[in-house]
């Protein structure tokens, strides 16, 4: 069976934005939506049939899921065994992810078509998406880790181009300027990362890197784990550089502080890449290394203890910010989280691999109601025309069908059965519990956290008092309605997709079964926080305020997310620029320039002693070229006489 | 007693090279200095002659160039006179002093 097709994926996105780039705001601008939206339908269309025969298809070896190479054309040969390779991998996490983001994505093309209409650069917003889509498909469906790297910076320059969309706004330019400079540092993280690896295992092609080293008897095993720095191996470095870059990419703590700014761009944008699909990159990228990274233990420690602690430390920020899309950004950033600690507790292979099928699961399923949260947001933020929870509330008589689908969106992010977060969270919960009990209570309240603060945001948009906001216009378009309730079914549905005998760790079938005393926890504290924000925002009372003031310092602090963009402010503008810029700068402007000043100086000095030579006199070079015949003429006799 | 030789031809010559040198060195109107330079011109031909003359009696090679010279001098003189000639149109001034433009 010819595989080309699946080549189609990436590539109808790519045309699109091609097309819409080169021609969309001259001739295309009033279809630029349709073309958009109808190129990425095809292409989701695709996906769905590609990931149904990779599932139920394609034979399985031994009821285990084999990676396909579908397409591979050798780029760049470095030797005879290194070479950058352009390809298409198939398999469980790269079928589920291209589900994810051309559904997704073709859930924000169509609620766009109503949200953004009427903007002057609406043919370059679909450009854009296009783009952004093109890259993260390529990204999902890599089959070489310098590839993956070229599309990591691809998704990272369409999120730098659509955050700074509004760049008539100088918060959203220097927002897209804090994303790109973050993550790019980040990612530098991840480059030396992979000359690390592709170095020790001689190679960039995944299949032979996570062949050649998780084999304990292969050469390039040892010499990764004999050859070390600071006491740490190299492949320890490897793997803890390249997670830096997936930290970087999926806001993970320290490298968090882009993603809240990043909601200047439009709604649409963060449910897409700032929920969905681009910040679970980091998340795929270390499934994708897994093998490897079960390997090395103190690599996945350092991956659970930054989730565990992104995921509590972003909870507790989410509950006191006031703008419902930092709200959402400091609960995706939670979420994710979850999935890295998720990963971080898992082992390869058999039933020791829940924590990695879990994590995969809440990938899956949080895809599909942060989305969903982030397009209700941009429905209510469309019709109040602030992001600010203080103008709003009461607004579930003007807009029913948000508030429905918000409300589903909420119950299944706190974890409520039969929503589908539940049955993410639990399997996360309960490889948690199994694998490390400390990581288990943390994970357990910041699931308690989680419903407080989403239900806060809830009542405070839907509920609290009276709505004042004026309908001038409804709730929005058609377009922005069937995303929202095509996005509701699925929150309601995905958690039963049978996720655990897809994708898991080593392939083959992983048999799970809820465990409804073990559930009864997370679900009781669950419930406990949603009754707590009820009691507190449902109606607009001044308790919220007494128990602030009762927290005092910490509640400012968490208001001030920590100080962390102060702190980071400090470290560059103090330390950075005062310490090390001045000093360079001092030695540029006195020393280098100095130095290039002197030779100038001395060479226009020795011309203006010497130019009075040249007086333009004719007699006087005459006389030069007397003496200097008879000077000659004396030495010829001097020589030779 | 004496017969006029060599060295008596050959000091006339140089008396007369070292005229028109001074002459091109220190005079300030063009025309003198082209006057000066025809002098040299006229000392290298009585050299030409003499050793022709005095050494090489059978042969008339020196004889050949001094005419030579006498005919190259003449083109020169029509040159130098042209230049002369435009620089008095644009400096009103055959001072070699006034022609001081091409410097610095």
């Amino acid at each position: 069976m010819s595989n080309y097709y699946i080549a189609l994926i990436p590539l109808l996105p790519l045309a699109t934005f091609v097309l819409l780039g080169l021609f969309g705001r001259k001739y295309l601008s009033g279809i630029s939506g349709i073309i958009g939206t109808l190129s990425l339908l095809a292409s989701t269309i695709i996906s769905l049939v590609t990931a149904y025969n990779y599932f139920f298809i394609t034979e399985r070896v031994n009821g285990v899921f084999q990676p396909i190479i579908a397409l591979k054309y050798t780029w760049l040969q470095f030797s005879a065994n290194v070479s950058i390779d352009l390809g298409i991998m198939l398999d469980p996490i790269s079928m589920m992810m291209i589900v994810v983001v051309t559904f997704v994505s073709l859930m924000v093309h169509i609620f766009s078509l109503g949200y953004m209409k009427g903007e002057e650069r609406f043919a370059t917003y679909y450009a854009f998406l296009s783009l952004f889509t093109f890259s993260m498909l390529g990204l999902v469906l890599s089959t070489n880790i310098f590839q993956i790297y070229m599309f990591w910076e691809l998704v990272g320059v369409s999120s730098f181009l659509l955050i700074g969309y509004y760049f008539d706004k100088p918060s959203a330019v220097a927002a897209s300027k804090k994303a790109f400079i973050v993550t790019r540092f980040a990612d530098l993280g991840f480059l030396i990362g992979i000359l690390i690896l592709a170095y020790n295992a001689e190679t960039l092609d995944f299949g032979i890197l996570i062949e050649r080293l998780t084999d304990a008897t292969s050469p390039y095993l040892i010499n990764s784990t004999a050859s070390t720095l600071l006491g740490v191996s190299a492949l320890t470095w490897g793997l803890v550089l390249v997670f830096l870059g997936g930290a970087g990419k999926s806001a993970m703590f320290p490298f968090h502080i882009w993603l809240p700014d990043a909601m200047e761009g439009p709604t649409p944008v963060s449910a897409l890449i700032h929920a969905a699909t681009m910040v679970v990159a980091g998340v795929f990228l270390v499934a994708r290394l897994f093998p490897i990274f079960a390997f090395d233990v103190s690599a996945l420690t350092v991956v659970t203890y930054v989730g565990v602690f992104s995921a509590l430390f972003a909870a507790i920020i989410a509950c006191t910010q006031t703008d419902i899309k930092r709200v959402l950004a400091y609960s995706t950033m939670s979420q994710i989280g979850y999935m890295m600690f998720s990963l971080g507790i898992s082992h390869h292979g058999g039933e020791n691999g829940l924590g990695y099928m879990a994590s995969m699961f809440h990938l899956f399923t949080h895809a599909f109601f942060k989305s969903l949260l982030f397009l209700g947001a941009g429905a209510v933020i469309h019709l109040v025309h602030s992001n600010e929870m203080k103008d709003m509330g009461g607004l579930r008589k003007l807009m029913p069908i948000t508030h429905i689908t918000f409300l589903i969106a909420c119950l299944a992010i706190a974890g409520i059965p039969p929503f589908a977060g539940f049955f993410s969270k639990e399997e996360i919960l309960m490889a948690a519990f199994e694998n490390n009990k400390l990581v288990y209570v943390v994970a357990v309240f910041t699931s308690g956290l989680t419903a407080f603060y989403m239900f806060r945001l809830y009542y405070s948009i839907f509920w609290s008092k009276q709505s004042h906001a004026h309908a001038d216009h409804g709730e929005g378009t058609l377009t922005m309605k069937i995303p929202l309730i095509i996005l509701g079914a699925c929150a309601l549905s995905v958690g039963f997709v049978p996720i655990a005998s897809l994708v898991t760790s080593d392939g083959a079938a992983l048999e799970t079964h809820i465990d409804y005393i073990f559930s009864l926890t997370p679900v009781a504290l669950a419930i406990a926080g949603i009754l707590l924000a009820t009691s507190l925002y449902k109606n607009e009372n001044s308790k919220p305020q007494s128990i602030a003031n009762g927290l005092g310092g910490f509640y400012t602090a968490a208001h001030k997310k920590f100080y962390m963009d102060e702190l980071y402010l400090f470290i560059t503008k103090n330390i950075i620029f005062n310490l090390i810029g001045k000093a360079a700068a001092w030695i540029d402007k006195t020393i280098v320039d100095g130095f290039m000043n002197l030779l100038a100086d001395v060479t226009a000095e020795i011309s203006n002693l010497i130019k009075g030579l040249q007086s333009g006199k004719l007699q006087h070079y005459a006389v030069y070229f007397f003496v200097g015949m008879i000077g000659f003429m004396l030495l010829f006799i001097y020589l030779w006489i | 007693m004496n017969e006029i030789g060599l060295t008596q031809v050959l000091i006339v010559s140089t008396i007369l090279f070292f005229i028109g040198v001074y002459g091109f060195l220190t005079r300030r109107n063009m025309i003198t200095m082209l006057m000066s330079i025809e002098l040299i011109l006229n000392s290298i031909n009585i050299n030409f002659v003499a050793f022709n003359k005095y050494l090489y009696a059978d042969k008339l090679d020196g004889t050949f160039f001094t005419i030579f010279i006498i005919t190259i001098a003449a083109a020169e003189a029509s040159v130098a006179i042209a230049i002369i000639i435009h620089l008095y149109r644009n400096l009103k001034s055959i001072d070699v002093d006034d022609a001081d433009m091409m410097k610095f």
